[in-house]
């Protein structure tokens, strides 16, 4: 791509949006948040975090709280809690699915009655919270919306929790196969020739539909849907074109997505199967944060070594504490209580070295990610506390911004490294 | 009497979590003891994700249960295959192979439809049930691995939201025996799985009002996953500052080399990860008032029946 060693900076000032995801739990919103907050204050511009659904601390310490859709200004005083002088403005955004279904429906409804039929339908939450992941949808349309409007240098995008992470992807794409598809036609058939109750006719392909269906569901009930159905597919032409728009700013050069996982099985095989299908569908995977990593030092042989001495030896190497202390009153003058304390030493540092044994095995796995992969790898260490606030972004924003960083075969050198 | 042994002698557990807290683990280590302890299990997996049976070191299943380790049969819930089974069985209908081209269709209504995929997944739990309560089928517990924290609720109430909806026909007729079965606390429960960390414990708080609120579904306990050991007592914390002072610790050097910052190291951040999320377990226990169960973190490399075998021992522990 660039001269320069890849590194998350120079992916951030390259790019206007900044779509991360992963599997819930992995820490998702925080690395976004960190992102966010570090390229206004280190880039500089206009930079927007839009988070779906932070932490209440993560959101207090953003001011998210009380303002919901609306973007807001992040106060300055969370820099001055920093003693950063930020060069750029970040400004916070939080999804609110239901408004934003509302707005799109009052927006692309042929008039106001047929948009209020539709918000009044007692099918229609039901359809919004759960249809085509309509929030995986409705994520990326505002994401369209705010990108449009030309306000941020850039958008750091954090995604909704999946079932399955490539679903979002998709959510454009089948959000408009289903207002063009021929399934909502084909569904709504009987009631458009038919008319009102009773008066259904049918075709012979969806008589044996409708027959099981009345069984299943009673036939005022699938009434009920199909004029739901009909009202809804009077937004089909606006709808259908913003979906395109929207696919289409995922594909621009100018977005970029980036993969957050632990090193831990199961978010890890779904973050590799995600950087796989964007690799499939012609997104642009421009880093993989391998967060939450137990420290390198927990799998040194000096460690091991270590550890393994000073279990077997705890109780001479008390005595030896102790004399050497020489306080007959000192915090060491208990050898039983050294020798517990040094042997509890020992068992933990073995406990942990067996997890960071297990994250190296993993990330060696992640080496075998077919090319191109990701342009940055970058790994955050397991802090040894909370994060849900400005001063824990700020070390996580610290070490995304720290080096260029690779790890994949081929990708040029870099600080972090898998081991081979 | 602990609400806990109580727990294994319901005939319906439902484990929902949020995701990434080991549901699914906890869920197969229930079955597991139960299957222990004599009982027929059939385990239920809701979401697509087919990865309970790995637990057992089991080639996944489909909707057909299938023995995946002695005493325990699990199946993949599939809301077609459920359709099918419940027109024949019930409707009366015959439906031969696939829905065909009607499966998309119907589908397509189901997932539009309030509940209509639900009713199939906790229809078809409900209706084993019921077979086994009349002597028809032989499980002495099912266990599910139900819907992660966000959509346990819609899945659960299920049969009230249809009652309420639909107004005629047969599927309401078929919803009341569903919420008799799943309102009797001496038959079912849901159990929430969580991890002493922030997002995790706020869910659960938040999971166990709305199910109070709106669920007529009994609460049973609230297991707290991968709980950090406590390294050392308040004495020995004492101990374990003096030997990171520079004398004690240039000692340990000399003894037993170079790697003995590391391990004070390790110690320092195992007590202070311990620590940070002392604080949310402190918080689960004063604003959830429902019977904690707590495992340990474990400190393994694999996975699969061995870890299935560990959480079903910590489980049987907090248990008795």
């Amino acid at each position: 791509m660039t001269d320069a060693a890849p590194s998350l900076a120079a992916l951030l000032s390259a790019r206007e949006v900044v779509v991360y995801c992963g599997s819930g739990g992995v820490g998702k919103t925080s690395v976004a948040a960190a992102s966010a907050l570090t390229a206004a204050a280190r880039l500089g511009g206009k930079v927007l975090v839009l988070t779906i659904d932070p932490a209440r601390r993560l959101a207090d310490a953003l001011g998210l709280e009380a303002f919901g859709n609306v973007a807001r200004r992040v106060p300055l005083d969370v820099y001055a809690e920093l003693g950063v002088e930020p060069r750029g403005e970040l400004w916070a955004a939080m999804l609110d699915t239901k408004r934003s279904w509302d707005e799109l429906v009052l927006r692309h409804a042929p008039d106001e009655a047929t948009a209020y039929r539709i918000l009044d339908n007692r099918m229609y939450h039901n359809v919004t919270s759960r249809f085509v992941q309509s929030h995986d949808y409705i994520a990326m349309e505002r994401l369209y919306e705010i990108h449009a409007s030309g306000e941020y240098d850039l958008i750091v995008i954090d995604t909704p929790p999946t079932r399955n992470a490539i679903d979002f992807l998709e959510a454009p794409a089948r959000m408009a196969e289903f207002f063009g598809g021929r399934l909502l036609r084909w569904i709504t058939m009987p009631y458009r020739i038919g008319g009102g109750r009773g008066g259904r006719m049918f075709n012979a392909a969806s008589r044996p539909f409708y027959q099981m269906a009345d069984r299943v569901l009673g036939s005022q009930f699938l009434q009920d849907i199909a004029e739901f159905f009909l009202n809804f597919q009077s937004m089909y032409g606006g709808f259908v074109e913003r979906a395109q728009s929207v696919e289409q700013l995922l594909h621009d050069r100018r977005t970029t997505f980036a993969v957050v996982t632990t090193l831990e099985g199961a978010p890890l095989r779904e973050a590799e199967t995600f950087c796989r299908e964007l690799a499939t569908r012609g997104f642009d995977l421009g880093a993989l944060v391998l967060n939450k990593v137990l420290p390198d030092y927990l799998l040194s042989p000096d460690g091991d070594q270590a550890a393994d001495v000073i279990g077997r030896d705890h109780d001479t190497l008390a005595s030896e504490l102790a004399k050497a202390d020489g306080e007959p009153d000192g915090a060491l003058s208990d050898t039983k209580s050294t020798a517990r304390v040094l042997r509890t030493l020992a068992d933990s540092f073995h406990n942990y070295e067996v997890v960071a044994r297990r994250e190296a095995e993993l990330r060696t796995e992640l080496s075998r990610l077919a090319p191109p992969g990701p342009e940055v790898v970058v790994s955050v260490p397991a802090f040894d506390a909370d994060i849900a606030d400005v001063r824990g972004l700020a070390r996580i924003g610290e070490v995304l911004f720290a080096h260029g960083a690779s790890v994949v075969p081929g990708a040029g050198a870099g600080a972090d490294t898998i081991p081979p | 009497m602990g609400p806990a042994p109580a727990l294994l002698d319901r005939r319906l557990l439902f484990f929902t979590g949020k995701g990434g807290v080991g549901k699914s683990t906890v869920t197969a280590a229930t079955a597991l003891l139960a299957a222990e302890h004599g009982k027929r299990v059939l385990l239920v997996e809701v979401d697509a994700k087919n990865n309970l049976t790995a637990l057992f070191e089991h080639a996944p299943v489909g909707f057909e249960p299938r023995q995946v380790h002695p005493g325990i049969y699990a199946m993949q819930m599939d809301t077609e295959a459920s359709l099918r089974e419940y027109l024949k069985v019930q409707a009366k209908v015959p439906v031969f192979g696939r829905i065909g081209p009607m499966a998309r269709a119907f589908d397509f209504v189901a997932t539009a439809a309030p509940g209509v995929k639900e009713i199939l997944t906790v229809g078809k739990v409900c209706w084993e049930l019921r077979e086994s309560l009349a002597g028809r089928a032989d499980w002495d517990l099912i266990v599910v691995d139900a819907a992660a924290t966000g959509h346990v609720i819609s899945q659960l109430d299920a049969p009230g939201a249809i009652q309420e909806l639909v107004q005629v026909g047969p599927i309401r007729n078929q919803t009341g025996w569903m919420v008799d079965l799943l309102s009797d606390p001496s038959l079912t429960a849901l159990n929430v799985v969580t991890s002493p960390e922030e997002m995790p414990v706020n869910e659960t708080i938040e999971l166990v009002a709305t199910a109070r609120q709106e669920l007529d579904v009994p609460l049973g306990v609230v297991i707290v996953n991968r709980v950090l050991p406590e390294l050392f007592t308040h004495a020995d914390e004492v101990v374990f500052d003096a030997l990171r002072e520079p004398g004690p610790e240039e000692i340990l050097h000399e003894r037993a080399g170079p790697g003995a910052t590391a391990v004070l190291d390790a110690a320092r951040l195992a007590v202070s990860m311990r620590r940070s999320r002392s604080v949310h377990l402190a918080r689960l226990r004063e604003e959830v008032d429902l019977p904690l169960l707590l495992l340990p973190y474990l400190f393994v490399r694999d996975h699969g029946l061995r870890v299935t075998r560990m959480v079903a021992e910590a489980l049987g522990q907090e248990l008795l």
